[in-house]
């Protein structure tokens, strides 16, 4: 199952353990996710649902492309890292 | 017995106490992550903005004067339709609708215990009705058709700086906006009008220099025994209003500036205002390195320049907009600058104690009481 992976950074705010879920892409991944751990939405997506401006998403290694929709997809045993992108800070 | 001072700050929370004959920090908390506004509400509990960057803008909220805090929703932006044109003036770039800064907080009517306020980066006033727990976007004046002129100040997005609650009249607030003047309803937030008629816009044409939806009021106060009076540091001066922001009248002799960004009235007497000067907009630090308070006794006829205790030489202190604060007794200020220098007088500004030369930037303060 695709598997997401958060920065150790935001764990000083909130709880994200990494899970797996079956999502065939990012956007059904982090649906399920937030249905667990839903104070985590906020620290990635903004009020609009997009992903936060310096918030890096890797999905199996390369930059998400829709970062506004999270429609990027998933491959059986993908990964998902979200880090926080330098251009912030 | 003194109220504790909160100082927000680029990389957290402190509280300073009065200490037998001297002040000190007795808190430290939220540390690491920047603290844009704090505020203590008519309940006793601390409210915190905290700014995460990465993460976006969170809210805290303490019931043991910041021993510990727990997570209270942000107030977040509706849904942008597809087909909303809602562009930046200048630039001409989509105005995000999403929570950028939480730029000021205030608590309700006292007749509406657990009423708070919320003003917002980029241009969003919200209100919650019980203490922090849910937050509602005041729609008539986001979707008011001037609000898309708005621009900013001091931001790439327009902001609410200052939320003043008549205490007269639960339903009349007001606002300041930079940039777009200073705004009030009369009907609980039903309706909108721009008024702070008089203000003078530097940084714009002559013929549109006095448009009222145009001005930068850094900071607005109002004195809450004498709520007709309003102080506004403007962004190239200060004016006075004594119809409650309807009308403005500049003031123009005081030295060494009136350029600054705070402004802080007596809670009782209306023609007591202090403000801290800097250079001017493109020179931002105090005039001759000196830093200086400059006090006005008489409704702004003339000022007093206090600089008793403050450094005089070589000091390049500025004062954000929220970072002067007065006490409820009128007796106390302070203030604390982007150098992490905090000073406070115990008589009005006549002296003048360091209470600390390294903190980080200090963003905000307020005393508890």
């Amino acid at each position: 199952m695709p598997q997401i992976i958060f920065t150790p950074n935001l764990a000083r705010h909130t709880q994200c353990p990494e899970q797996e879920f079956v999502a065939g892409n990012v956007a059904e991944l982090l649906a399920k996710y937030f249905e667990e751990w839903p104070q985590v939405r906020g620290f990635v997506l903004d009020d609009q649902g997009h992903v936060r401006k310096h918030v890096k998403v890797l999905v199996d290694g390369h930059n998400m492309k829709d970062r506004a929709r999270q429609s990027d997809p998933l491959g059986a045993d993908s990964k998902v890292y979200m880090f926080q992108a330098l251009s912030g800070g | 017995m003194a109220a504790p001072l909160w100082v927000a700050t680029r990389k957290g929370l402190f509280r300073l106490s009065r200490n037998g004959s001297h002040w000190e920090i007795d808190r430290a908390t939220l540390l690491g992550d920047p603290v844009s506004m704090v505020l203590v509400d008519r309940q006793g509990a601390v409210h915190a903005a905290q700014d995460l960057g990465h993460f976006g803008v969170k809210l805290k909220r303490s019931r043991d004067a910041g021993l510990s805090w727990e997570d209270r929703p942000a107030p977040i932006y509706p849904p942008k339709p597809d087909d909303e044109q809602d562009l930046d003036p200048t630039r001409g770039t989509p105005v995000p609708w999403s929570l950028k800064t939480v730029w000021s907080l205030e608590t309700g009517h006292e007749s509406h215990a657990d009423e708070l306020w919320c003003g917002t980066i980029p241009g969003g006033l919200f209100r919650s009705s019980d203490g922090g727990d849910h937050w509602s976007l005041i729609d008539s004046l986001w979707n008011h058709p001037s609000r898309k002129q708005w621009v900013g100040g001091g931001a790439d997005f327009p902001g609410i700086h200052s939320i003043l609650v008549d205490p007269r009249d639960a339903d009349t607030v007001r606002i300041g906006v930079s940039c777009a003047g200073l705004w009030v309803s009369r009907d609980d937030a039903a309706n909108w009008k721009c008024e702070g008629r008089g203000m003078r816009a530097a940084f714009m044409p002559p013929e549109q220099a006095y448009e009222p939806s145009v001005q930068d009021p850094h900071r607005i106060v109002q004195c809450p025994a004498a709520p007709d009076r309003i102080w506004i540091q403007h962004h190239n001066g200060i004016f006075r209003s004594d119809d409650a922001g309807e009308s403005c009248e500049e003031i123009e002799a005081v030295e060494p500036s009136t350029f600054g960004f705070g402004v802080v009235v007596h809670p009782e007497d209306p023609d007591r205002a202090w403000f801290v000067p800097g250079i001017k907009d493109e020179a931002r630090y105090p005039v001759d390195g000196a830093v200086v308070v400059t006090r006005t006794r008489d409704g702004g006829r003339s000022f007093e320049t206090l600089r008793n205790g403050l450094p005089q030489a070589h000091a390049y202190d500025i004062v954000y907009r929220h970072a002067l604060a007065i006490d409820l007794t009128g007796e106390l200020l302070a203030f604390g600058s982007t150098t992490g220098n905090l000073w406070l007088s115990e008589d009005q500004g006549d002296h003048w104690q360091t209470l600390s030369t390294s903190l980080p930037p200090i963003y905000c303060l307020r005393f508890a009481n």
